[in-house]
């Protein structure tokens, strides 16, 4: 769990900042070629398989293990305690659902069109001909029910992280006197800046756009 | 002080239980286990069944007063055992709902009572030192590092009570595996078994049917001697080194 966690916030860094590119003033060239690149080197692509399966990992490992948890509880308290714990911690197997919920979304309006789609938009820089990854970002993110399901499967991104970040160097028994507390530090920023970075990009096409 | 107990009642675990409501007349220096001894009494003299719930040493150190308040293993106050936990912690007129402690490994005998037994067998698959190690030794003839000596101390504070696997959404018993692995492991006497203890202990606990644990942190919440999760991260660390270093 934590070392797939783990993973994952990487890859979102990384992901983050290809997809900033969108913010430049050239019409999507940056990101467009930024995108051809990705999806043709076989590096990158060696690792977008690891990220895949590092992804159904940690979601099947996740459901498995809420349920095993479930069980181990049997019954619940007639009284809910009110104690201090997070409630993203308490949620995690729900936030993981709903991000998956999220990705399968995401995944049907980019790499699957990108793979098996037809009629993709095409366009041509110094002789060039590549997908117009640009012009198929901007058509979704330009309709208000996706800008808006973006922007809630960010949210809940963001509450998955809350609890996530910390929680995996305290599985792997990485705690210490003075570290902790950065780590804790560290990963309430992630969880806020890095999803909030992702939500300015609906928001600026959107806003932009139309 | 009037109150409107909700207690549970079960006769055994087989059978279903549920709520039964009682109004008891308690003073506010009572503890919370004499205010239940006040109900028992009554109900005693009016030849009903008594709430079975289990108690020992009625100072916070045997671990035997499980109980559930308001949602909270040994109720509301911070760090201390329901036999420690006054009256004057409630309001006249209030309504406390007691349960017993709930998790899969921890079945129901009667009413409040639950098996911990769980807990023993974890213990005896390691929580001790195989050689006899003497009595006493003179102060600082053995040298301990004095962070150790205080956390291995911390850690053995804890009781066996089971309110953490009862705290924990997941009905985890980490936190108490990991004080007991702590406490041992910490000292020059219980350093040698380490590795095995720690593999034999985890394994004995995943054995019992406890969850794993998610680091939501209830445990801590509620333990009533505060033990820290940070003793979890310590067995997850040797965890990991013990199935690389062992055989
Ligand atoms: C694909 C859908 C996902 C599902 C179903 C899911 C599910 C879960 C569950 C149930 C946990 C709790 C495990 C535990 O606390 O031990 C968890 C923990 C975690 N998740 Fe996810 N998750 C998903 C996606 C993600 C993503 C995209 C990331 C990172 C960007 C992530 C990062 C983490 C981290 C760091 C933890 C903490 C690991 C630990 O406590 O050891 N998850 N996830
Ligand atoms: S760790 Fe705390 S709550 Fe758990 S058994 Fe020990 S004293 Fe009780
Ligand atoms: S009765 Fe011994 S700790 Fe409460």
């Amino acid at each position: 769990m934590s070392l797939t966690g783990l993973f994952l916030i990487l890859f979102l860094v990384v992901h983050l900042i290809g997809n900033l590119q969108l913010l430049s003033n050239d019409e999507g060239k940056a990101f467009n070629i930024y995108t051809d690149f990705m999806s043709h080197n076989p590096v990158i692509q060696l690792i977008a398989k690891g990220n895949y399966f590092f992804i159904l990992l940690h979601a099947i490992m996740g459901i498995l293990l809420a349920v095993k948890n479930k069980n181990a509880k049997g019954s619940k308290y007639a009284v809910s305690p009110n104690n201090k714990t997070s409630w993203a911690s308490n949620n995690m197997a729900l936030l993981g659902t709903l991000i998956f919920a999220f990705l399968l979304m995401h995944m049907g309006h980019f790499w699957f069109q990108f793979k098996w789609g037809s009629g993709l938009p095409m366009v041509n820089y110094d002789g060039v001909e590549m997908i117009n990854a640009y012009a198929k970002v901007t058509t979704v993110m330009s309709q208000p029910i996706w800008m808006v399901a973006y922007l809630i499967g960010l949210l809940v991104l963001a509450f998955h992280l809350w609890h996530g970040f910390a929680s995996a160097f305290q599985s792997l028994g990485l705690r210490h006197k003075k570290y902790t507390p950065i780590i804790e530090g560290l990963g309430k920023a992630y969880s806020i800046l890095v999803p909030l970075g992702f939500a300015i990009l609906p928001l600026y096409i959107f806003f932009t756009q139309s | 002080m009037k109150l409107n107990l909700k207690v549970w009642r079960q006769k055994n675990n087989d059978s279903k239980g549920s709520f039964e409501t009682h109004t008891v007349n308690a003073s506010e220096h009572m503890s919370f286990l004499e205010m239940m001894d006040v109900l028992n009494e009554r109900l005693i003299s009016e030849k009903k069944d008594p709430v079975a719930f289990e108690h020992d040493c009625r100072e916070g150190i045997c671990g035997a007063c499980s109980m559930v308040i308001n949602g909270r293993p040994h109720g509301p106050q911070q760090g201390t055992t329901t036999c420690q936990l006054h009256m004057r912690k409630f309001k006249d007129g209030d309504t406390i709902v007691v349960e017993p402690f709930r998790a899969k490994a921890f079945p129901i005998l009667k009413d409040l009572v639950v098996d911990r037994s769980a807990f023993d067998r974890i213990i005896q698959s390691g929580g001790y030192i195989s050689v006899n190690t003497g009595q006493a030794t003179d102060g600082n003839s053995v040298p301990i590092e004095k962070d150790l000596a205080l956390k291995a101390f911390d850690a053995a504070q804890c009781i066996g009570c089971g309110a953490c696997a009862a705290a924990c959404p997941n009905g985890s018993a980490m936190l108490f595996t990991s004080a007991k692995v702590s406490h041992l492991g910490l000292l020059p006497q219980g350093e040698v078994e380490h590795t095995k203890r720690v593999q034999s202990m985890v394994a004995q606990m995943d054995e019992e049917g406890f969850g794993f644990c998610s680091n939501i942190g209830a445990c801590e919440v509620e333990c009533p001697k505060e033990i820290s999760t940070e003793n979890i991260a310590r067995m997850n660390r040797d965890y990991f080194k013990a199935s690389l270093v062992s055989e």
